[in-house]
């Protein structure tokens, strides 16, 4: 298991279009990538629920990558979080 | 005649039958069943056809409003698959043993709670999105093909709201606006419709859609966000103007903005805008203007009981600098006097304001206004790219003068430590007959000149400006004044210095091939007219 923080600095936040593009990606994995803010948790490939977590500029989220290619996703995802949000 | 206000979110002015386009939710009715295999397959094959449908209303949108707008489309496939969604769907067909379609409606409604319940717009917003998906699955599972509605011609387009697919499918040759009793200006349908360019007010209200029908002769005006139902006849004649004129103006802006202002024959030249304040700055990037050519600072100055700080004005000048991001800003050092009056200044009162105590005048007697307007001046010179321009110059000694208060300044700053810039630019306004007939003496010292032609003619011509009976004999083509801006003109070039034209005469496109071909390198005009010269230049053949 791997696991990083970040500060969402995106004006939008995690808004439909990121949010696509992120699930898009994650599901890319064979690795369970989970996505947490304020003790609450979703599944990055589900849409509607990440949508619905509601992370907004600034919000601290928490990104838990495992499984078989953890490595890679976790390089991957942390990389797509740097560059767009 | 009936008035309805609602939010304007894309500016035009539309005239045309009323469309109603409101398919009233259709009612979803829960129906028990038995055969739960043949619901999961009814909805399997409604997602596929869905997909499809997505697929190509993506392409289109692709086109029409290109990739970020087209991209909520894409988020309905994407939705399509989403797990949770198919999960909740194929939970409630076999749960309950009931039909598709009431799984795929209360599923979308579940959701679209969710997002109504954020507390950010733009998710709320997003309930739209889980309730087109879910109406485009229903439909897709209903047996009979949907039976569009016949459209006429010239129709605006009137409904509760319209779901961003339905927008986007609309066909667009027949529609000429659209008008929502809901909808937010958040919704995509807003977002879609500005880039489509179609007028559109939303949030009318409920009564609206009450008091209209198929038919009804209705005026949108996007920009006001006002609709007119069966207006009369002098109402009609007047919006059609307002509508031509508004066509002509995007027109412009379609074919002309990010265009050279370039002749036929390649000779170029810069278009740069007039402003009075640091608002208009919207203004000059909308019509595209190559930099400002005139920013009067005296507006700072009038309608308020004391001077403006230094620092006051730092930030003015900071913003405007900012703003246009390393174009050209020319600032005219305070002209006031004349017809512009401030109480504080407490000027005394003349017999003849024109010919009298003014602009730099002013300035050259009283150095302490003066010095705190230079100080604020290069203070914000290291924000972009900065030209300061004194007005109303009639001697060699008055830029001598400006010089030496310039120098002060910049050595105050220099030893209090704050930074300005070296590549500032001085020029004049070349607005009496001794500043143009002297034009030559006064370049080698200058960088520039800028033609303000409104003085330049009531002094050539012995005109006052705002007197109305003199209208015959105030002639602004007059060849005295050609002759003087032509003398300006080549006085400049010879000493390696740029000359614009920042009066009413810049934006005079009957004059444009006669300035070019005189060599003026920039014409500076109110923003809305920059596209206007612009498409002139173009049109021109010098050799």
């Amino acid at each position: 298991m791997k696991s990083f923080t970040y500060v969402i600095k995106d004006e939008t936040g995690i808004h439909a279009r990121p949010a696509g593009l992120l699930s898009k990606l994650a599901k890319k994995f064979s690795s369970e990538i989970m996505i947490e803010k304020d003790k609450k948790t979703v599944n990055v490939t589900r849409l509607m629920m990440l949508m619905g977590l509601g992370v907004k500029c600034g919000d601290t989220v928490t990104v838990t990558v495992t499984g078989d290619d953890e490595e890679t996703a976790f390089e991957e995802i942390s990389e797509f979080f740097k560059r767009n949000l | 005649m009936t008035n309805f206000y609602g939010k304007g979110v894309c500016g035009g002015i539309a005239l045309g039958k009323v469309y109603v386009a409101d398919r009233e939710r259709r009612h979803i009715r829960r129906i028990g069943i038995k055969d739960v295999k043949e619901q999961l397959g009814r909805f399997e094959t409604a997602k596929e056809k869905a997909r499809e449908q997505l697929s190509h209303i993506y392409e289109k949108a692709l086109i029409e409003v290109g990739e970020t707008n087209a991209e909520i489309f894409s988020i309905h496939m994407m939705m399509l698959e989403d797990e949770d969604y198919n999960e909740s769907v194929i939970n409630i067909i076999e749960t309950q043993k009931v039909n598709a379609e009431y799984a795929v409606d209360v599923t979308g409604e579940n959701f679209a709670r969710m997002f109504a319940n954020m507390d950010d717009a733009y998710m709320r917003a997003r309930q739209a999105d889980v309730r087109d998906v879910s109406q485009r699955i229903v439909s897709c599972m209903s047996e009979g093909e949907e039976k569009e509605g016949e459209m006429d011609d010239n129709v605006i387009v009137c409904a509760h709201d319209l779901s961003p697919s339905e927008t986007v499918v609309l066909d667009k040759s027949k529609v000429l606006g659209f008008v929502t009793s809901h909808g937010s200006s958040n919704s995509h349908t807003a977002i879609l419709a500005r880039n489509m360019a179609l007028p559109a007010v939303i949030g009318v209200g409920d009564k609206f859609l009450e008091s209209i029908d198929d038919g009804d002769f209705i005026i949108v005006d996007g920009y006001d966000g006002r609709i007119i139902v069966n207006p009369d006849g002098e109402t009609i004649e007047a919006y059609k103007k307002k509508r031509q004129k508004d066509l002509h103006k995007k027109e412009l802006l379609k074919n002309l903005k990010g265009k050279e202002n370039v002749t036929l024959d390649g000779r170029k030249i810069n278009i740069y805008a007039n402003i009075g304040s640091a608002e208009n700055i919207g203004d000059v990037l909308y019509n595209d203007a190559g930099g400002i050519g005139l920013f009067r600072s005296e507006f700072l100055y009038l309608e308020r009981e004391d001077f403006p700080s230094e620092q006051e004005q730092f930030e003015v000048y900071k913003t405007v600098l900012e703003s246009m991001a390393g174009k050209k800003v020319v600032i005219r050092t305070l002209d006031i006097g004349a017809d512009k009056q401030a109480e504080y200044f407490c000027l005394e009162k003349e017999e003849n304001p024109a010919l009298g105590l003014r602009a730099i005048r002013i300035c050259l007697t009283r150095p302490e206004i003066f010095k705190t307007q230079l100080r604020a001046l290069y203070r914000a010179s290291v924000y972009g790219n900065l030209a300061i321009m004194f007005p109303m110059i009639v001697n060699v000694w008055e830029i001598e003068k400006i010089f030496s208060l310039c120098e002060e300044v910049k050595k105050e700053l220099c030893e209090g430590g704050i930074r300005y810039s070296e590549n500032v630019e001085i020029g004049i306004m070349i607005e009496t007959p001794a500043s143009a007939i002297i034009s030559d003496i006064l370049a080698p010292r200058l960088d520039f000149f800028s033609i303000g032609t409104n003085d330049l003619t009531q002094y050539t011509l012995a005109c006052d400006r705002q007197n109305p009976s003199l209208e015959q004999f105030c002639d602004t083509h007059h060849t005295a004044l050609l002759r003087l801006i032509k003398y300006a003109c080549d006085s400049a070039h010879k000493n390696g210095a740029w000359v614009g034209i920042c009066g009413e005469l810049a934006s005079d496109t009957s004059l444009t091939e006669e300035f070019i071909k005189m060599g003026i390198d920039e014409l500076s005009v109110s923003p809305s007219q920059v596209l206007s010269v612009r498409e002139k230049v173009r049109s021109i053949r010098i050799e």
